[in-house]
């Protein structure tokens, strides 16, 4: 126990840290809303203002086309002069005071500038440091007052940063910003997987030199062993109420899929093959379960009922299949396709069958749907460096966030939290 | 008279020593030899002591010459079995100093190449009861870390089975899998991932 302690420690403060990653945003969607963000009156100078924020929000998703105010500032609606504003359709403009205690009030509105009526006017009252959450809740706001979808902005994604031989478990907002450690560790880490209700992650650490599983709550940082079986316990994954753990165990020999309660305890074994069978992943239902095997030959992905059964196979594409993940609608999967010395994210409708390819090819492994379905982070690498990218769900905008130390690995989009 | 028999003696010993220094035992014969020679001299008239003294080194020298070169000849003959000797022992070390087999690209059976450095290994445990090992599964980078991490398991186990079936106990052998986590060498090219597809043999693993 000693020894676990010296070789790992959790971090209890957050840790908000300035500018981790750069983003970089390409693509163009063809059926975009034409939008204009107009600074905030109050708004500070320098890098990454609330109205900043926002726009990169509504950017990465690929429905928006951000329309540059151009001189044009308007702060309230009786300020808009609609003749300047041809071919925009909405904008967004509000004002920022600093209040006594070091609070900052922040009001926004939302304008349809084609019937020229507000659709959206609130205002908001944080403390000052927490502007980057205020934008993206703004953002949140605008898009689905837009779109009629929620926004994701302010949900968070959990990413394994590996730094020459020094593993962490970080936690941060769905952009890249205000990361958080939730372990540091000298021993590999993998497979972060979010609770449903958002408030724990499970993950695979080898801190005791061999894979085990741990479920870690984020807000008292408490965690527990739930498989802890001879051989190597990874690949957790929640069922959707969060009741369920599926498992990878080699304690019957190959990798195998097992269910267990969310404690650790019940263990069912799912699949019994002589191949390795891995990566389960719940359908929205929570029905059946998506998984990895070799068992043709090749790696494919196959379909099995959560509670056991024959298993049918999904894909047969060209290459090897990997991590696969429902989109939040249930009516298709990503996955990882290495085909050609390239990785691939990938799409297949399951309604169609068609397969569509959302990345060029490279280094691109792990997809996750945003829960809104619109984005799916993926891990990719740039000039030899692991980064988090995105792709809208119609593969037309990608963004990549190069964070400034180390290799981003294994990224999972936290849930839709309520507010 | 005694100083010649000593003389005589020495060169002996100096001749043998000189040519064969790692064998001290071939050099003993030949002072057998000069001291019959010294009984026989002792009883030669005294006129004849030196002429008989100056044969006898003669000879003397004439035999050390013969046992030198008989000492040189063995000793080389010993030099050529004890480097064969290590020769041998020196592979043996090698198989077991080389604690890493490697695989081939997404399979899991071990390659005849490392059936020698597992045989070695598998009799070194199977000769000392007390001794355990940690054999320690790896993947190169092109599959998932959940895909590597199984397949980094079944080499590992491949690999075991092989330790056990050279005379190795199952008790002696722990498999592990780090998967792609833990690469040998960096980049996306086969002589890295051929380093990286491996497992590695580990005595000093702790438990």
């Amino acid at each position: 126990m000693f020894r676990v302690l010296m070789s790992i420690w959790i971090v209890f403060c957050s840790q908000m840290a300035n500018a981790e990653l750069s983003i970089e945003i390409s693509g163009a969607g063809e059926h975009q809303t034409p939008v204009s963000v107009v600074r905030f009156a109050g708004e500070e100078g320098g890098t990454q203002s609330i109205s900043e924020i926002i726009s990169n929000d509504l950017l990465r998703t690929g429905l928006f086309k951000l329309i540059h105010p151009a001189g044009r500032a308007p702060h309230v609606m009786s300020e808009v002069k609609y003749v300047d504003w041809y071919g925009v359709e909405a904008i967004v403009m509000g004002s920022i005071t600093l209040q006594e205690g070091g609070n900052m009030l922040v009001t926004f509105s939302l304008l349809d500038m084609v019937r020229r009526s507000e659709l959206l006017k609130l205002t908001v009252s944080a403390p000052q440091d927490q502007g980057r959450a205020i934008a993206h809740g703004i953002a949140d706001r605008v898009f689905e007052r837009l779109t009629g979808t929620p926004g994701v902005f302010s949900t968070r994604i959990a990413y394994v940063n590996r730094d020459k031989g020094h593993y962490r478990l970080v936690v941060a907002d769905s952009d890249g910003y205000g990361e958080q450690d939730l372990l540091n560790s000298r021993e590999p880490i993998m497979s972060p997987a979010w609770s449903p209700d958002g408030a724990k992650i499970a993950y695979v650490s080898f801190e005791e030199r061999r894979a085990i599983v741990y479920v870690q709550s984020l807000s008292t940082r408490e965690r527990r062993v739930v498989a802890d079986f001879p051989g190597s316990n990874s690949a957790p994954a929640w069922s959707p109420d969060g009741k369920k753990l599926a498992v990878v165990l080699t304690r019957d020999d190959t990798s195998q899929i097992y269910v267990m309660n969310a404690d650790g305890t019940g263990l069912k074994r799912i699949t019994f093959s002589d191949a390795i069978d891995t990566e389960p992943t719940f359908s929205v239902d929570g029905k059946f379960l998506l998984f990895a095997s070799d068992r043709g030959g090749t790696v494919q992905i196959y379909r099995v009922a959560a509670e056991g059964g024959a298993a049918t196979r999904m894909t047969y594409e060209t290459g090897n299949s990997f991590s696969p993940r429902f989109s939040p609608d249930g009516k298709s999967f990503a996955y990882t396709l290495f085909n050609g010395g390239k990785f691939y994210i990938v799409v297949n409708d399951l309604g169609t069958q068609q397969v569509q390819y959302l990345s060029n090819g490279g280094w691109d492994k792990k997809p996750s749907f945003a829960p809104n379905g619109k984005l799916i982070l993926f891990a990719t690498e740039v000039q030899g460096r692991g980064i988090l990218a995105s792709v809208s769900s119609d593969g037309r905008v990608k963004q990549k966030l190069a964070a400034q130390r180390g290799d981003i690995r294994e990224p999972v989009w936290g849930p839709l939290l309520k507010r | 008279m005694k100083k010649i028999l000593l003389s005589v003696l020495l060169l002996n010993l100096l001749a043998a020593c000189s040519s064969a220094p790692t064998k001290p035992d071939v050099a003993e014969v030949p002072p057998a030899n000069t001291s019959a020679n010294a009984d026989t001299a002792a009883a030669q008239a005294a006129a004849d002591a030196q002429a008989a003294a100056d044969a006898a080194a003669a000879k003397a020298a004439a035999d050390a010459q013969a046992a030198a070169d008989a000492a040189a000849a063995k000793a080389a003959a010993d030099a050529q079995a004890a480097a064969d000797a290590a020769a041998a022992q020196a592979a043996a070390d090698a198989a077991l100093n080389k604690a890493s087999v490697y695989f081939a690209t997404n399979v899991d059976a071990v390659q005849a190449a490392d059936k020698d450095t597992l045989l070695a290994h598998g009799k070194k445990l199977a000769g000392d009861a007390k001794a355990k090992v940690r054999v320690e599964g790896n993947a190169d980078e092109r599959g998932s870390s959940e895909y590597n991490l199984a397949l980094g398991q079944r080499r590992a186990k491949n690999t075991k089975k092989v330790l056990v079936l050279s005379g190795a106990k199952a008790s002696q052998v722990t498999t592990v899998s780090y998967g792609e986590e833990k690469p040998a060498a960096a980049g996306h090219d086969e002589a890295a991932w051929s380093q990286n597809r491996r497992v590695d043999i580990n005595y000093n693993a702790g438990k």
